[in-house]
């Protein structure tokens, strides 16, 4: 993400990472949103994520529908492919990338009218099928592009700068991500980058369907008095519950954590994420807990955030069901994919 | 009205139809008759005239036994299996006079088989099923069998044959394979014994099917599909294109399964809608997997907004649409060919798209081939045409092939050699002047990448809203619709383009034309006939066009979609178009053709009447 353009050269001093590439190989084009949009600061998040993830910049995939949220894909590492498609529509351009093409990395951006209202069905059958990606939802709860429309995020009560008053229930992500047996389920502020990074990385390395829900206030139609997606509202009603911690698979754990407030949990590749606790007795392996929990604050105007669920287990993930090739399907020769002229051939004989 | 003339010699050419009750078997007893007589060498057709239903309402099955190998519905019918008393009205109706029908005498024959122009004949089937079989299921299914039976003795179908096909069925469960042997011989002995076996009307072999076989044409398609290396399909059920996925996916757990590891080259997603199905296609085809979703028209509607995105953003993608009778809803078990305007050009904006219109299940299969090549090398989506007709009749036709030499035309797709070679990488800039410029897959190599998007882009690849540049993309778009025009199958020409008088349609109205063809001949009418294969068209069609004084253009849907799209795409003297529609739901016949083209032509040799009307 920038601001400015600025010149694509590195400075000696920058420091790289193990490939080494500087954060500055892992932004994008200029940013074209509105000055303080949280959005930036999701998109700064997944920089510093894909650049200590250490994620070869061709192996990404970055995917959205329509929005302001789904430009930003154009906002971070210019050297990996992009699709803007369709509104509402990505999980099904992520679903069948994915089948083509298991060994990318897929981050999907979407907003919460691109996710809850025009893409709801896409998105809740992309969590059944367990694609694997990282969905994130940057979530203001009003429609930017078109001038500040309530989305379907919007909270009852909750004012629209013009005036009116929202009646209609929200559809909260966290719950119907958890609600759909989603393996892992998170919910961050854009203004918390120290949270906010690790838990991209841990939802890129997952292996299945990762969503991470983000409050990311909207400076323009929905940062006043009176709305409950401001960013005064959310610091004043954010709720860390479940602080994650990232470990890269060849790195050591080098912090000591409290036996009993710390848990591990190892992730497909090898990496592990330490959950810290924050709350007192959450466990976030627990999905019908985690679920009556987060309704719980909800109802008291507090969104939990942090991984709030987490299953690695990762049996039901898309391929493995599939039992899909592990070599890509785009990679495997047509010599391989043709039955060749002899079994046409003898296929012929079941329709003489 | 039924035709009053039966041709005398009538081995080898009449037509036998079924009627039914949905979902009581008797789908697989008449397509035993029907195989069987295709193994004696003589041509058959065979048509399903199935409801919208699983059980109860009823249906139809109709085989033409057809010595001349025309492949067009009959607008006739010769004998009538008559197992179905609900429509007993509707079915004594349609027998041609001098014709048959054939009942179960287990009841007293109704007062609505009467016919004193017809010969009914009863046979109690029920009761000789009954007093030999148990189990009500049993006894329903095996009722069908005992017809089949009789019809072989009445047909004189040689009853070896037929036990080979049992064989093949149920080889591998004798207790089956006994019942169905000794329900055939039941029927078959009963009418040796009761009736005058066989009838004027019957099958004498022929060598007329050697090298052919009885495929349906989404079979066709998806085993098209797995020569053509697809990897990913994505669909959403809808009739009549659900067998052409079910049909991919076996062939797939056939060959696309690793004997070692059991991993499968595949991978086969059935989708939410038909918006999620065409996005996974797009998704997967822009990770350089062939993929493809088979639809109908009703999914067509709900994938226009993507199609649009395909291409504007050029990602290469393959739709079948197994066209059936709309609006909306429609009869989704009837066919028809009412969707040629809608594909063409499908999605808001200015948009055209490749079509490919298959004529029988033959075509089926390499034209889903030529879909995927066509579809990589211009970069867009690719429409195959077909119908419920060509889709889920057997039809006869010649044995598929396979080139080994084939290799799948992956179009201008960069390698990360050339993209290293490059100093920089640009979507859309057309370097070889023929409106396809390159493109790349993300994974490949970081200088390939760029952003794939269905907002305003410029040559380069980027966001626009600069007039100029938005306009020569779309301008190259254009152009590349002309490029297009060169590589898809070109039509085909019938007769030897002299006549004044020309035929040109499409897809399953082939058999239809051509049959008409050769009675018009018999009437001393010679036509010519192009049969267009694909769109846009190309110079051929143009040229025939110019080149006949009147043109009737043959197609199955109310508001003549060919013909429109001839009148836009083409240079023609649209008063030189006359059409002849078809859009009843039911599988052309030859007689509309016939009747059309001799009552405009005043001066055409009036002969006796050969041909009837259509009786639908």
């Amino acid at each position: 993400m920038s601001f400015i353009n600025k010149p694509k050269v590195a400075h000696p001093s920058l420091p790289t990472n193990a490939l080494g590439l500087t954060r500055r190989q892992y932004e994008g084009s200029m940013s074209t949103l509105c000055a303080g949009c949280g959005h930036d600061s999701i998109t700064a998040a997944i920089i510093e994520a894909c650049w200590n993830l250490n994620v070869r910049p061709e192996q990404l995939a970055k995917l959205s529908g329509i929005g302001c949220s789904s430009k930003t894909t154009a906002y971070f590492v210019s050297g990996a492919h992009g699709f803007n498609s369709v509104h509402g529509r990505m999980p099904s351009i992520a679903s069948g990338a994915n089948a083509a093409n298991r060994d990318l990395t897929y981050i999907g951006i979407s907003g919460d009218g691109d996710s809850l209202s025009i893409g709801l069905g896409q998105l809740v059958h992309a969590i059944r099928r367990n694609v694997n990606m990282l969905y994130l939802i940057e979530n203001n709860g009003v429609y930017g592009l078109t001038k500040g429309q309530f989305s379907a995020s919007a909270d009852i009560g909750t004012q629209a700068k013009r005036g009116d008053v929202n009646q209609t229930p929200p559809i909260d992500p966290v719950l119907l991500a958890l609600s759909l047996g989603a393996t892992f389920v998170a919910r961050s502020f854009s203004g918390d980058k120290a949270q906010l990074v690790p838990l991209i990385q841990a939802g890129m390395r997952h292996n299945g369907f990762a969503l991470i829900d983000v409050l990311s206030p909207c400076v323009t139609f929905n940062d006043h008095e009176g709305s409950t997606k401001s960013y005064t509202f959310t610091r004043e009603h954010y709720h860390p519950a479940m602080e994650a911690d990232f470990v890269a698979p060849a790195d050591e754990i080098a912090v000591d954590y409290p036996h009993g407030e710390s848990i591990p949990v190892r992730l497909h590749d090898g990496s592990r994420v330490i959950l810290r606790k924050l709350g007192a007795s959450y466990d976030p392996t627990d999905r019908s807990a985690a679920y009556a929990f987060i309704e719980q604050k909800l109802k008291q105007n507090e969104y939990v955030t942090g991984l709030v669920h987490i299953d690695e287990t990762g049996s039901t993930e898309f391929h493995t069901l599939n039992k899909t090739s592990t070599v890509p399907l785009n990679r495997i020769p047509y010599e391989k994919l043709s039955p060749g002229s002899a079994a046409l051939e003898k296929l012929m004989g079941r329709y003489r | 009205m039924p035709s009053l003339i039966s041709a005398p010699d009538r081995v080898n050419d009449f037509v036998v139809k079924f009627a039914n009750v949905n979902g009581t078997g008797s789908a697989s007893a008449n397509s035993l008759i029907m195989k069987a007589i295709f193994r004696m060498g003589v041509p058959v057709t065979g048509k399903n005239y199935f409801p919208s239903n699983i059980q109860g309402l009823p249906t139809w099955y109709e085989i033409r036994v057809t010595r001349d190998a025309y492949a067009a519905r009959a607008g006739r019918v010769d004998i009538m299996v008559a197992m179905n008393a609900e429509t007993y009205t509707k079915d004594v109706r349609e027998v041609v006079s001098g014709g048959y029908l054939i009942y179960d005498s287990t009841w007293p024959r109704s007062a609505l088989l009467r016919r004193g122009d017809i010969t009914v004949i009863g046979v109690p089937l029920a009761q000789l099923v009954n007093e030999r079989f148990d189990g009500v299921r049993n006894r329903i299914l095996l009722k069908n069998v005992a017809y089949a039976g009789v019809l072989a003795a009445l047909l004189d179908v040689d009853l070896e044959v037929i036990s080979d096909l049992m064989s093949e069925s149920y080889g591998k469960k004798p207790k089956l394979l006994d019942s169905n042997t000794k329900a055939l011989r039941l029927g078959y002995d009963h009418a040796k014994q009761h009736l005058d076996c066989p009838l004027p009307l019957r099958v004498a072999r022929m060598d007329r099917t050697r090298g052919h076989i009885m495929i349906d044409g989404n079979t066709a398609a998806g085993l098209g599909c797995v020569y053509a290396g697809a990897t990913v399909g994505a669909w959403y059920p809808i009739t009549p294109s659900t067998s052409l996925m079910d049909a991919f996916k076996g062939f797939c757990e056939r060959y696309r399964v690793d004997p070692a590891t059991g991993e499968r080259n595949y991978a086969v997603i059935q989708a939410e809608d038909e918006l999620a199905a065409i996005g996974m296609v797009l998704g997967a085809a822009w990770n350089g997997a062939r993929a493809f979703t088979p639809t109908s028209g009703p999914g067509i509607s709900l994938m226009n907004e993507f199609v649009g995105l395909a291409y504007y953003a050029e990602v290469p993608c393959v739709i079948f649409d197994v066209q059936r009778v709309g609006p909306s809803t429609g009869m989704p078990t009837r066919t028809q060919q009412a969707d040629i305007m809608l594909c063409a050009y499908a999605s808001h904006g200015d948009t055209r798209h490749v079509l490919l219109f298959p004529a029988n299940p033959e075509e089926c299969f390499y034209m889903a081939v030529q879909a995927f090549d066509l579809a990589e090398r211009l970069q867009t989506p690719v429409f195959v045409l077909s119908d419920l007709d060509i889709g889920m009749n057997d039809w006869m036709c010649r044995e598929l092939k396979w080139d080994e030499a084939y290799r799948p035309d992956r179009g201008k797709m960069l390698s990360a050699e050339e993209l290293a070679g490059l100093d920089k990488f640009y979507r859309y800039v057309d370097r070889d002047d023929d409106a396809i410029t390159y493109r790349t897959l993300p994974g490949v190599n970081p200088k390939g990448a760029y952003f794939t998007r269905g907002s305003g882009h410029n040559q380069y690849g980027g966001y626009t809203e600069d007039s100029a540049e938005y306009q020569v993309v779309l301008d190259r778009l254009k152009r590349k619709f002309s490029t297009a025009a060169k590589y898809v199958p070109k039509p085909e020409l019938t007769g030897k383009g002299d006549s004044k008088i020309g035929i040109l349609s499409v897809g399953s109205c082939d058999g239809a034309v051509r049959e008409a063809i050769d009675v018009l001949a018999r009437q001393n009418i010679h036509v010519d006939y192009l049969r267009v294969r694909a769109f846009p068209f190309g110079l051929e069609v143009e040229s025939f066009l110019s080149l006949h004084a009147t043109i009737f253009v043959v197609e199955q849907n109310r508001d003549a979609q060919l013909r429109s799209l001839l009148t836009l795409e083409t240079a023609v003297d649209k008063s030189k178009l006359k059409s002849i529609l078809s859009y009843s739901g039911f599988p052309m016949s030859c007689e509309p053709i016939v009747d059309v083209i001799r009552a405009t032509l005043p001066d055409a040799p009036r002969l006796a009447a050969v041909t009837a009307k259509s009786t639908r």
